[in-house]
């Protein structure tokens, strides 16, 4: 009998070690693996392939027993079977720090291809890929490769932007803690076809766990990949380093504060030398593209948008988790089929794609598919895929005052549109709250929201506008 | 005990040691004080500007010392729609936790979320918040 629980921070934080600490005192050996991804039924204990949900450490003895109701296996459980695990293929299966089973699953063959075929049909496989960014821009991950492997240089860099501050996301997070092998890999793969023979992994300090596991994974794996050396960078709360010219300068030592664009990081970046800097999750997908190869990842997918995208479930959904699939799934499917609606059983009101600068959607509007030129001809953002689910209580108004506040507190404050556009907008939110002149406030918000948007240097201040103005516009009632 | 100057050797041989330092710093004297900046400064070949320019940038970073024990309490979208801002009184009517706002644990299919030092609460609510509190 092999009892696994997740020693993902989720499970974790919701009581997976107790539970495992009631098997082993009951003699039953417990092996941590990552977390399959359904995070409303952690603490998750998965007997021999068979689940048993939201766990208590009380439960264990009828578990042991047989008395306990299970939810049958994992694999063929909906939520799981309707995905493409590619890139969480692992997910729930492994020990997040065992080359072993790393080993057993697969890994490093990425890398042993990409050493096979030379570094110039590496980058050729990631074009063919059709990968884009993960982070957000969706820029071809490609081209970018290509532009700093052309750039010449005694130096380059791989830097993993793995701030992942975008309330509603969770996947970078659940790479580093589940199968830091596979990014440490993807990085690998990167650093031999640019050329670069040392990568920078930026972590958020809000994510101690993930941390842990990167810098136990390093240690493991620092024979597999040298000399390529990959060193872990701690954030210290700032979200604006999840901008990746304010990430370099952070990474510099300097104040996290965004750099005027060009020269791009490509060419110019960390220190000046040329720089691939990639999200977790672009890196993430690169071993499998590599082992599997490009035609086989851009078989998923649709339009510009090849592959699958790993879509985070939160807020108010009954169905909480991670849930991978080729793109192309409506927004409608993921929330109300895949997600089940609200966790409070109240109809859904909106949903937020993208984190907090992405716009507010209705579900008048759940047809749209998940892809990157759809969101945008939509006004929306598919930003990192997290999907934050609000019921028919929220208070838009309020919401729309968030944006503006959290805008106001994270600006790095370099550009005015942004450092004293959301200060601005915050009072003249508050005024209509308040009832005051509410036309000719709402006029005045509009027209800020516009020298924000176009006269920001980066998303920060430019995308602030979105959540804003969708609230404005799907819930007028709200602000009157 | 660990001094200043053991620090800033431990990091000096890095590519951009002042985040590292200051963390490191952060976590032996639970805070970066003005003297600690000075000191860095000089050992990086910084201005004190500099320095203070990267401490009051990031939010992580206290300049003074805290003696109660923290309470970061995520109050981002996907915590703000599982209800977190009805928990903040239980958490403001009290003074022997210093309660900080983060925005996002990634715990947003389970919130709401805080975390106390390096160990994340999940699914709190009025009850779990109050002995969470009390058992700080």
């Amino acid at each position: 009998m092999t009892v696994r629980i997740s020693n993902d921070a989720v499970a974790l934080a919701c009581g997976a070690d107790a539970v495992a600490a009631a098997f082993a005192a009951a003699g039953v050996e417990v092996e941590r693996v990552s977390s399959w991804g359904m995070h409303w039924m952690e603490p998750l204990v998965d007997i021999d392939g068979v689940g048993y949900g939201q766990v208590s450490a009380d439960q264990v003895p009828s578990i042991l027993s047989g008395d306990a109701k299970s939810i049958g296996r994992i694999e063929d459980h909906p939520f799981i079977a309707k995905q493409n695990r590619l890139t969480f293929a692992r997910a729930g299966k492994t020990r997040p720090t065992s080359l072993d089973d790393y080993y057993a699953t697969g890994g490093w063959l990425g890398l042993g291809q990409a050493r096979a075929i030379g570094a110039d049909a590496t980058i050729e496989t990631i074009m063919t890929s059709g990968l884009r960014g993960r982070g957000g821009a969706g820029f071809p991950a490609g081209i970018k490769w290509r532009t700093v492997a052309d750039a010449p240089a005694e130096q380059k860099y791989i830097v993993c932007n793995a701030d992942e501050g975008d309330s509603g996301t969770f996947a970078d997070r659940m790479v580093m803690e589940g199968d830091p092998f596979m990014l440490i890999e993807g990085m690998a793969i990167a650093g031999f076809a640019v050329g670069a023979s040392k990568a920078y992994i930026y972590i958020r300090s809000e994510y101690p766990h993930a941390i842990a596991k990167m810098e136990a994974a390093i240690r493991l794996s620092a024979h597999l990949i040298a000399p390529f050396v990959v060193e872990v960078r701690v954030g210290a709360g700032a979200y604006i380093c999840g901008e990746e010219t304010s990430l370099l300068n952070s990474l510099e030592g300097k104040r996290g504060e965004v750099r005027a664009k060009p020269p791009l990081p490509a060419l110019e970046g960390l220190f000046g030398k040329p720089t691939v800097v990639n999200n977790v999750l672009t890196l993430a997908a690169v071993p499998w593209i590599l082992a599997h190869g490009g035609e086989a990842y851009a078989a998923y997918g649709m339009g510009r948008s090849k592959g699958t995208m790993p879509v985070q479930l939160a807020g108010n959904v009954k169905h909480g988790g991670l849930f991978e699939v080729a793109f192309g799934i409506t927004l409608g499917e993921l929330v109300n089929e895949i997600g089940g609606g609200t966790a409070s059983g109240r109809p859904v009101r909106c949903v937020q794609v993208g984190g907090p600068l992405g716009a507010y959607i209705a579900p008048a509007q759940f047809d749209l598919p998940f892809d990157y030129e759809a969101f945008a001809a939509a006004d929306a953002l598919i930003g990192h895929a997290g999907i934050t689910v609000f019921d028919d209580s929220v208070d838009m108004a309020q919401m729309a005052r968030f944006a503006m506040e959290f805008c106001a507190i994270e600006s790095c404050g370099k550009c005015t549109p942004c450092r004293l556009g959301s200060t601005r907008g915050v009072e003249t939110i508050d005024q209509i709250i308040a009832g005051n002149n509410v036309d000719a406030n709402l006029a005045l918000l509009a027209d800020l929201a516009e020298t924000m948007k176009f006269g920001s240097l980066c998303a920060m201040g430019g995308f602030t506008p979105y959540p804003v103005m969708s609230a404005i516009k799907l819930f007028p009632e709200d602000f009157r | 005990m660990t001094s200043i100057a053991d620090i800033v050797a431990e990091h000096a041989h890095r590519e951009g040691p002042l985040l590292p330092i200051l963390h490191d710093v952060q976590k032996a004297f639970g805070h970066v004080s003005e003297d600690a900046m000075r000191d860095i400064a000089q050992a990086l070949n910084l201005t004190r500007a500099e320095v203070y320019g990267v401490v009051s940038f990031y939010h992580d970073f206290r300049k003074e010392a805290e003696a109660r024990p923290i309470l970061k309490l995520c109050r981002a979208e996907a915590c703000k729609a599982r209800g977190v801002d009805a928990l903040v009184p239980i958490a403001e009517n009290q003074s022997r936790v210093k309660l900080e706002a983060v925005y996002c644990l990634g715990m947003c299919s389970v919130g709401p979320a805080a975390l106390v030092g390096d160990q994340v609460i999940a699914r709190l609510d009025q009850a779990r918040l109050s002995s969470l509190l009390e058992a700080m």
